[in-house]
């Protein structure tokens, strides 16, 4: 397993390059040939992924190592799709090499065996984790969007960095984008939540139970739905918004390593 | 006679590189010899030109002629057999149709011939040596000066071939170097960065207040760069405004309007005369909340400034000053210095190839290729014959050859003499042309 996860390393790491290149360079086939190797790399990741459910029977999202590794695909899978639909070539420079350190994280954590239980053999549960990992895909690419967003303006603003705004897409593709993203994210974020819910039911017989990862996640949803709120409302947007999606982002990788880190609570098992 | 000087100040009889190439000349002014004063006093008219052109085609020592006058420049290029005395009639011609003391011009003018002038020549075209490196106007202007010198048949071969050589240069430069990209000007500046802020210019409105050359530029470049822009104009004087939004189908609105135009204008232009800020952070703080945070610019062309800088500081809008566009351009300008080292090298390869086409034009040369055409063809149809005629002896076979050798140097006895002296007032050169031509001597 670990040399199929040593070439999707290999992959993801040269279409990172071509999109540094091409962040310098500004040359058509440097991103042409960095997506071309991402999309690669994706296809081999799908097999490893798909390989493992069929060994173990169940989806493998059960151990640290088994996330990372799906958080890495659902990474590259949404830039991927948003990528084919959008002029956003710019945002594998951060896509890239996100995914690329993800994979890396992944192949660093020994993957530990977990006794495997019924628990595990819901398809409430596969709907919960794949949404959820959309979800965070999408709003870590809001963030990067929004980190994109706040250069470029700095750049606007300041009149001073010249090599930035040559570079980057406009101020107001970058806001459309974020937003774009933010929804997609949010909504699969609530449905993912809602299918947790659901599978929480089944599985404990009750919706909640006040665990530090409920309660962190419902502190991340209501984050993003403020910011859909302010924008909606009072036509938030610019750079108040693209803050909004790196903090979201922040309570999300919180809600995702933080917890299982430093606090307890019953997701425990599957990030040992 | 030593009225005019070369490059390096020595008199211009001196110094010729070659013989025959030297026989093309480019004498003028441009925007580093000679100030602007004595520029504008020194350019051509379109009347003017052609007065000059027939005159030069008078004049025996001029063999071909064409005149360029730009704002920035006004030259004569020309083919002569006689430099100096061609110098002297041009400039004699000038010092008097133009009132100037040939000591006051003297030190303004220079004089290159033979591959510095085609080297000069390619760089004008190429935009090398304009005052704003890459500016597109002035290949636009040679092939106009050229039309009208070829209309008056004042050019021949020889500058029809340079010309020519200088268009595909400098096309070759604009496609194959960065010298044309990146604005320039102040008016394209402010439409780059208008793109950077907003996705996309269409349907987006402008406001434009007050008037002046630069604005109405900058309001044009914006207008030419999109499909559909709503155009407001405010002025002091309504009736101007009406005017100029009339010529660009906008609206004119009074001044006392602009704080609620500001609710709903994207691009907003200012260039009044006024001592005052016209538009200040107190008026566009609550415009900003009624038209949801979208993006404002403020392009400020006025000296004083018409736009607080302080707005800057607002979220979502943005202020450039004339200042800060400079910059913007000043930029830009370095890049392109750095793409004109690539675009020398290709004008050099230019320089090269037109010379070695023009001393192909020698006489010696041309008589030796006409000669190894036709002893290749009787070498070829020799062997062939010889081969069917077994029985010839070495003897025979000499006697051949030597007949052969002696019917190329009868049958070329009269053409080479005629084109070693085609007679007089004749232009060698075209008859060595038409001759390689004729005996497809350049493969």
């Amino acid at each position: 397993m670990s040399s199929l996860l040593f070439v999707i390393i290999l992959l993801y790491l040269l279409s990172a390059a071509g999109y540094i290149i091409f962040l310098f360079a500004q040359k058509e086939v440097c991103h042409r040939v960095a997506y071309g190797l991402m999309t690669a790399g994706f296809v081999v990741h799908t097999a490893l992924i798909g390989f493992e459910f069929y060994r173990l029977g169940y989806f493998p999202a059960q151990n640290l190592h088994q996330t990372l590794v799906v958080a890495g695909w659902a990474l590259t899978g949404v830039f991927l799709l948003i990528k084919y639909r959008y002029r956003l070539n710019i945002l594998g420079a951060y896509a890239a090499p996100l995914a690329t350190i993800v994979i890396i994280a992944a192949f660093c954590v020994p993957s530990v065996a977990v006794a495997p239980t019924p628990m595990f053999k819901s398809l409430w549960l596969v709907l919960h984790i794949v949404i959820i990992f959309i979800a965070e895909a999408s709003l870590a690419l809001a963030c990067g969007a929004g980190l994109i967003y706040l250069v470029q303006e700095n750049a606007i603003k300041t009149k001073s960095s010249r090599f930035f705004l040559k570079r980057l897409p406009s101020l107001e593709f970058l806001d459309r984008t974020g937003y774009l993203f933010i929804v997609t994210g949010f909504t699969s974020l609530t449905i993912g939540l809602i299918t947790g819910f659901i599978y929480a039911q089944l599985v404990w017989g009750k919706f909640w139970s006040w665990d530090n990862k409920e309660i962190w996640s419902m502190i991340t949803w209501l984050i993003y739905a403020a910011l859909l709120h302010g924008r909606l409302v009072s036509g938030w947007r610019g750079r108040r918004a693209a803050i909004m999606a790196v903090i979201g982002f922040a309570a999300l990788l919180f809600t995702f390593f933080g917890v299982n880190f430093l606090l307890e609570g019953h997701h425990d098992a599957f990030t040992k | 006679m030593t009225l005019l000087q070369n490059d390096n100040g020595d008199p211009m009889i001196l110094a010729e590189p070659g013989p025959d190439l030297s026989d093309i000349v480019v004498l003028g002014v441009n925007h580093k010899t000679a100030a602007v004063e004595l520029r504008e006093k020194l350019a051509f008219s379109a009347e003017e030109t052609e007065a000059a052109l027939k005159l030069f085609q008078k004049a025996p020592s001029i063999r071909e002629a064409m005149i360029l006058s730009t704002c920035n420049r006004v030259e004569v290029l020309l083919v002569t057999k006689n430099k100096s005395l061609a110098i002297d009639t041009i400039s004699s011609f000038i010092t008097e149709k133009k009132a100037i003391a040939p000591a006051h011009l003297k030190p303004c003018v220079y004089v290159h011939s033979g591959s510095q002038a085609i080297l000069h020549v390619f760089r004008v075209a190429a935009s090398l040596d304009s005052m704003m490196i890459g500016e597109p106007q002035i290949l636009g202007q040679l092939k106009e000066a050229f039309k009208t010198a070829v209309t008056l048949k004042s050019t021949g071969l020889i500058l029809n071939r340079l010309l020519h050589k200088a268009f595909s240069t400098a096309k070759r430069v604009r496609t194959e170097t960065g010298i044309g990209g990146h604005a320039v000007s102040i008016s394209y500046a402010a439409v780059e960065l208008a793109k950077k802020i907003f996705d996309t210019l269409d349907g987006k409105t402008i406001l434009l207040i007050g008037a002046g050359e630069m604005a109405e530029l900058a309001v044009e470049h914006l207008i030419r760069s999109t499909a559909s822009m709503n155009l407001l104009v405010a002025n002091r004087t309504f009736s101007v405004g009406v005017a100029l939004a009339g010529r660009f189908r906008g609206r004119a609105i009074h001044l006392e309007e602009i704080p609620e135009t500001l609710k709903t204008a994207d691009i907003i232009i200012s260039s009044t005369g006024s001592p005052a800020y016209v538009i200040s952070k107190d008026q566009v703080k609550p415009a900003m909340r009624s038209r949801k945070h979208r993006p404002l610019f403020f392009i400020d062309i006025a000296v004083p400034r018409d736009i607080d800088p302080d707005i800057n500081r607002i979220p979502n809008a943005y202020v450039y000053d004339i200042d800060d566009l400079q910059g913007v351009i000043r930029e830009n300008i370095e890049n392109r210095n750095a793409e004109s080292i690539k675009a020398e090298r290709i004008v050099e390869e230019s320089v090269i190839k037109f010379t070695e086409w023009y001393q192909s034009l020698d006489v010696v040369p041309t008589i030796i290729d006409l000669r190894e055409k036709l002893g290749a063809i009787l070498t070829a149809e020799l062997a062939k014959t010889f081969q069917a005629l077994p029985l010839l002896t070495e003897t025979d076979r000499q006697a051949f050859e030597r007949m052969a050798e002696s019917v190329i140097k009868k049958a070329l006895h009269d053409p080479a003499r005629f084109l070693k002296n085609p007679g007089a007032h004749r232009n060698k050169a075209v008859y060595l042309d038409f001759t390689r031509k004729l005996f497809h001597l350049d493969p």
